[in-house]
């Protein structure tokens, strides 16, 4: 009754904590969208309206409220999913986000499923092998992972890959002869050039995703394998390690199967954050892949000036964040026998 | 060289002095046994000395190209590194772009660290509401996707290499206060803070004068191993246009203006890419031997 009672506050404290983080994003996005320097009545009026225009505007916007009141608008325009209209497009920022989305999705996925299926293995290696070769061989992998620009290896990789040995595909997502024959289902061409059963699209396609997919894929890889290294090392330190060495099982199996399991569940908050991090490397990778989704939606929106776009982008991608943390927290309790 | 070897390492040293020559000693010791770290320090060294000489060591001007005659030239021997679409030599803009560099990272630096320390230190030593209300916005700006909070802080603020420094010191201060506040809990039990109490010193004392520079060493360690993702967001807001504006030398808008010859003229965009990878490499290379030096037991 007692563990019932416990378990019931700590669910509550979570809920306001997530509740607290997303009332932060949000007001930090309503605030960066206040201090931005260019006057929006000046941006719909233009500089030669009258006195009276400005000011009909600006009480038309609400900016004559003050700014508690303001945010509080602001805040039930966003529960209504109302992120306001994009001055670039013209469409609600929201629809917009709708369509590039999946984009992004479907290559923010394939980076994380290369990421974990290498990386994992990789700093499990390290671990077992730790101090030896591939250790080293791992170990510089991460860092160079770590101090390469993306962008830049992104482009490296399109001059080597694609104008000099034609591996892959070049910029944008499928080649211009099946973009339009394309019907999209689910937005993720892969999956929707499958069901059409069109495999010459599928394999164009995949064609354009290598490249940006094994490089999101590398970025995660260096991160998730060392963090796994670290985790299976402080496993394969414990004691229950030694115990089952000395039952006799095969090291295969104590690598594998006694600690792995142990150090997957750390490492589920880390594929986690990773996914996270993915989403939002995908404004620098989109750009040089010219990827349509919605990273390069956020910096072509900010190159245009244009706020609610920029905004909305950036309260869509915190959000997702938030409840990516959120995953990987329940997931955590729920793995973790400890926890609960 | 040994008596002096001894008397660092003196198990009795005589004076303050001594103590303290002795402690930097052995910590040095303990950091350059690790060949790696070593060489992150050099290169790290390399570039202050490059920036504080550009002007001297650049062999042509880093700003005004010959359109007529050197456009888009492949790598040669007077042009180490090829030159851009203006006729600029490569080789010294990116010498004169390390200025630039040092330039975002030392004042993210100077910005974050001091937030973070104050931030962390305050929350541990008063506890109670204050550490919960601090930690909690420690927590919302930690939840932050940082890369697009620093592109909307700048999209706000408008481009240029101020507001880029700016937006991402902003958004890189969370951790520092973690660390502050964890040292600090430890700290704060200890007997000579009790001591100074009884003396009669004001919070404010014991948290500047007794508490901070003790969180200092682990601030310091993890800012170094920092600065190569500082230097990385510097350069992406640099390449999408947001941070330093053309014709400054800045490495990531250099990557930008490449992008357009990239398939046909590679190292318009190679050069300064190459520059970036070396630099946050030596950075991370240091941090991870400065965190090792400092702390055996915390590398993973």
């Amino acid at each position: 009754m007692r563990f019932q009672k416990a378990r019931l506050k700590g669910a509550a404290r979570f809920a306001f904590s997530v509740a607290l983080t997303y009332l932060g994003l949000l007001a930090v996005t309503f605030f960066i969208g206040r201090v931005v320097p260019v006057d929006p009545v000046l941006a719909i009026t233009g500089d030669r309206a009258t006195e009276e225009q400005m000011a009909r505007v600006r009480t038309e916007l609400g900016l004559d409220q003050p700014l508690l009141t303001q945010f509080c608008v602001y805040l039930g325009k966003v529960a209504q999913g109302d992120f306001g209209n994009s001055v670039l497009t013209s469409n609600p920022v929201l629809e917009d986000i709708r369509r590039v989305f999946p984009a992004t999705l479907e290559l923010a996925t394939v980076g994380i499923i290369i990421g974990v299926l290498m990386g994992v293995p990789l700093g499990v290696w390290a671990a077992v092998r730790r101090g030896r070769f591939a250790d080293q061989l791992v170990r510089v992998m991460g860092l160079v992972g770590y101090s390469v620009p993306i962008f830049w290896l992104g482009l490296m990789g399109l001059v080597l890959f694609y104008a000099k040995l034609g591996w892959v595909s070049g910029p944008g997502r499928i080649d211009i002869a099946f973009e339009y024959s394309v019907t999209p289902v689910t937005g993720l061409m892969l999956v929707d050039t499958a069901i059409a059963g069109e495999w010459a699209a599928f394999r164009s396609a995949l064609s354009h995703l290598a490249l940006p997919g094994l490089l999101l894929g590398y970025f995660s890889l260096a991160y998730i394998s060392r963090m796994t290294r670290s985790f299976m090392l402080k496993e394969l330190g414990q004691e229950y390690i030694v115990a089952a060495r000395a039952k006799g099982i095969s090291e295969a199996r104590i690598i594998w199967r006694h600690a792995l399991r142990n150090a997957a569940v750390p490492l589920v908050t880390v594929i986690a954050l990773s996914y996270a991090g993915l989403l939002e490397g995908s404004v620098l990778t989109e750009t040089v892949f010219a990827w349509p989704g919605l990273g390069q939606y956020i910096t072509n929106s900010l190159q245009n000036a244009d706020m609610n776009a920029v905004l909305g982008g950036t309260l869509v991608v915190g959000s997702i964040f938030i409840a990516l943390n959120l995953l990987s927290d329940l997931l955590y309790r729920s793995l973790d026998p400890r926890t609960r | 060289m040994s008596s002096l070897h001894l008397w660092l390492m003196s198990e009795r040293p005589a004076s303050r002095r001594q103590a303290a020559l002795g402690r930097a000693y052995a910590g040095w010791r303990n950091f350059a046994r690790n060949r790696l770290a070593l060489l992150g320090l050099v290169i790290v060294l390399a570039l202050v000395v490059i920036a504080a000489l550009a002007p001297w060591i650049a062999p042509y001007a880093p700003d005004v190209g010959d359109l007529m005659t050197t456009r888009l030239l492949p790598p040669s021997s007077a042009h180490l590194f090829g030159t851009d679409d203006q006729g600029r030599d490569i080789l010294s803009r990116l010498l004169h772009g390390s200025r630039i560099t040092l330039f975002v990272v030392t004042l993210v630096a100077l910005l974050a660290a001091p937030i973070g320390l104050l931030v962390g230190t305050l929350a541990g030593y008063c506890g109670g509401w204050v550490d919960a209300a601090l930690m909690r916005v420690t927590d919302i700006f930690l939840a932050f996707p940082r890369l697009i909070l620093a592109l909307a802080f700048v999209a706000a603020l408008g481009p240029g290499i101020e507001n880029a420094v700016l937006a991402i010191a902003i958004t890189s201060w969370p951790p520092y206060a973690r660390i502050a506040r964890a040292e600090t809990l430890t700290i704060r039990q200890a007997d000579f803070i009790s001591a100074v109490q009884l003396i009669g010193a004001s919070p404010w004392r014991i948290v500047l004068r007794h508490i901070m520079p003790l969180c200092l060493p682990s601030v310091i360690v993890r800012v170094t191993l920092d600065m190569a993702g500082i230097i990385l967001t510097a350069a992406g807001l640099g390449f999408l246009g947001l941070g330093a504006q053309p014709p400054m030398p800045e490495w990531g808008a250099m990557i930008a203006a490449g992008r357009a010859y990239v398939l046909d003229q590679w190292w318009v965009a190679a050069g300064p890419g190459l520059a970036i990878f070396i630099v946050s490499l030596a950075f991370n290379l240091l941090g991870d031997g400065l965190r090792d030096a400092l702390d055996p037991k915390g590398s993973p």
